[in-house]
């Protein structure tokens, strides 16, 4: 699998799908304004905020509020009525909409796979598109295949409904990154899938934008998911308007409103907790005493609280993935985690994935 | 002033000869059997072969045309949908004109008269309504999704049409051009009152025979035959041209 990436990398094609953020750009909505006709309220009055590149954003937000309609804009599947929309500084209005759009990732809740073209061909749309030579898309489209950990012999023949949800879920993704854009749009891509599958798509995206970095901009309507997908969430509340942008650590810290914290729910401690892991936990030492159980340094601390609780609270011992131990944690430790912000990453991602 | 003849008209009548022949040449015609292999065997090759490709000639341009005008007529009203309801008007108008009179009203139009074309007219008209409603069908039941995503993608309009809109509507297309084609079958041979070719000549003749029905039976269960065959063929064609609908739960 790697070496399909390896030799990708390295050939003349230029798509690298490897952790460069060269192939992602920067996208910024400046004072973007969406009105429908004969409605008296703009569905978006005036929208700003910029996704660094290859970073997440999540927009989120109850129904109305204008996440899919904003999401839209940016490949123009929806006319702008006012503002700018610029994709590593250059507007899109500049550009054809059909090239645009080959250039940006599009995945929705739908999915919206052809009927009637087997997974290898529905992968293959935007390269065909684009006029790519055919043994520079069937490599392409295998390495896809890997990437999204399907094999490319048993299930690249298969039409979409020979496929299982998740997997049609993954066919889409894959295609969207086929041609490798700088940029994702992704409208409630898990929204129509049970919850156990969609942990797992959950997680096997984040492992693959580890891996590929694009810009993307994720719409859902599920704060939780918001909180373990965004690099950056932006909620917006009904009417359009943005109620604030930060990481996700920061909007669960210090929500901008009532609107806000009541979005983001009365147990925002608890999901606080579920963004850091034991690592980002100052531990008591193991003075001798007796740990009710085990728990590898990975779990995440509201994971650890509940297994702490679930031992009638107390101590558990904390392992390094070596075997060695790193120290007790406690409800004490675990609380002090709550207590400054500071002490954590502040990236906002759980740093049970990926993280070295 | 005389209303047209057309059955069994002398001089300038379609000249529909009597194929059964009076030299009753055969045992079971001279028995007059229901159906007299004798009979079939030696008109085959003379008769009714030649009026069996001709039939197909027929009901192959028919189709071909009218598929044509309906396919041209569908884009539009896909593209531009106040196009409908005039083309469902005016098919439907069509549809419900009485064959027997549609074919007659035509003879004295100019350049028609007693002939091919003015048989040709007359079968296409009647394809337009199924094959224009099977088509726009097809074409609007395609998944909002799909187009959304092929729109995502950056497909054109011309490529979407080509790539996903006409591909996804073959099955309602197919399932259009069966009707045609086997109910054109059937209205081919009542052309024979204005074009002297297809198997509606023997079965005319038939019908003018009142004796001896052999004729009508075997002409009539070709009609049948070809219809059937024809529905088949374009059954198999649909397997071949959507391979993805294949072992699909409806």
């Amino acid at each position: 699998m790697s070496s399909a990436l390896d030799h990708d990398a390295s050939s003349a094609t230029g798509t690298a799908t490897r952790g460069d953020a060269s192939t992602a750009l920067e996208l910024e909505l400046r004072h973007v304004q969406k009105a429908y006709p004969g409605s008296r309220q703009p569905a978006i009055p005036d929208l700003s905020l910029t996704v660094p590149a290859g970073e997440v954003c999540i927009l989120v937000g109850p129904s109305g509020s204008g996440k899919t309609t904003a999401m839209r804009l940016i490949n123009r599947m929806i006319p702008l009525t006012g503002g700018d929309i610029l994709l590593g500084g250059r507007s899109v209005l500049e550009r054809p909409e059909t090239e645009l759009r080959r250039e940006i990732g599009y995945v929705i809740q739908q999915v919206g796979l052809f009927p009637h073209q087997t997974v290898r061909d529905n992968i293959a749309t935007v390269p065909r598109l684009l006029g790519w030579p055919k043994d520079r898309i069937e490599h392409r489209v295998r390495e896809l295949l890997e990437l999204i950990s399907l094999d490319p012999d048993e299930v690249g023949d298969r039409y979409p409904h020979q496929l299982s949800g998740g997997q049609r879920q993954r066919v889409g993704v894959a295609r969207a990154l086929a041609a490798d854009p700088p940029l994702l749009l992704m409208d409630e891509p898990f929204g129509a899938i049970d919850p156990i599958n969609r942990a797992s798509l959950q997680d096997g995206f984040l492992a693959l934008q580890e891996r590929v970095r694009k810009t993307v901009v994720f719409v859902t309507h599920d704060i939780d998911e918001a909180i373990k997908m965004g690099d950056r969430i932006a909620i917006l509340r009904e009417g359009g308007t943005l109620a604030q942008y930060a990481t996700p650590a920061e909007i669960l810290d210090h929500p901008a409103d009532a609107f806000v914290a009541d979005f983001i729910g009365a147990d925002r401690a608890l999901k606080r907790l579920g963004l850091a892991s034991l690592a980002d936990v100052t531990l008591r030492p193991l003075n001798g005493d007796q740990p009710a159980g085990d728990l590898p340094v990975s779990t995440s601390v509201r994971d650890a609280l509940a297994a702490v609780l679930a031992a009638g609270g107390r101590p558990l011992r904390v392992l390094e993935p070596d075997g060695g131990v790193r120290g007790l944690a406690t409800l004490e430790a675990i609380g002090h985690v709550l207590g400054g912000a500071g002490e954590l990453d502040g990236t906002g991602r759980p740093p049970a994935r990926g993280q070295p | 002033m005389n209303p047209p003849v057309l059955i069994a008209a002398g001089g300038g009548g379609p000249i529909i000869p009597n194929f059964g022949g009076n030299g009753h040449a055969y045992a079971c015609e001279q028995a007059n059997r229901l159906f007299c292999w004798g009979w079939f065997s030696h008109n085959w090759s003379g008769t009714l072969w030649p009026a069996l490709r001709q039939h197909v000639v027929l009901v192959l341009i028919a189709v071909a045309i009218g598929f044509a005008i309906s396919m041209l007529l569908a884009l539009l009203a896909h593209r531009f949908r106040p196009v409908e309801q005039p083309v469902i008007a005016f098919t439907s108008f069509l549809y419900t004109i009485p064959s027997l009179a549609l074919f007659e009203l035509l003879i004295p139009v100019p350049g028609l008269g007693l002939s091919r074309a003015t048989a040709e007219v007359a079968l296409v008209a009647y394809t337009l309504l199924i094959l224009f409603r099977n088509i726009l069908a097809g074409l609007r039941n395609v998944p909002a999704d799909v187009l959304d995503a092929a729109r995502g993608m950056g497909m054109s309009h011309r490529q979407m049409l080509w790539r996903v809109e006409l591909p996804l509507a073959l099955p309602a297309i197919i399932a259009g051009l069966r009707i045609a084609t086997v109910s054109t079958v059937a209205l081919a041979t009542i052309a024979a009152l204005v074009d002297n070719e297809g198997l509606g000549v023997p079965i005319l003749s038939g019908i003018n025979d009142y004796y001896f029905k052999t004729e009508l039976i075997a002409a009539g269960a070709l009609t049948v035959l070809l219809a059937v065959a024809a529905d088949g063929m374009l059954v198999g064609v649909q397997r071949l041209l959507t391979p993805w609908s294949r072992g699909r739960a409806a």
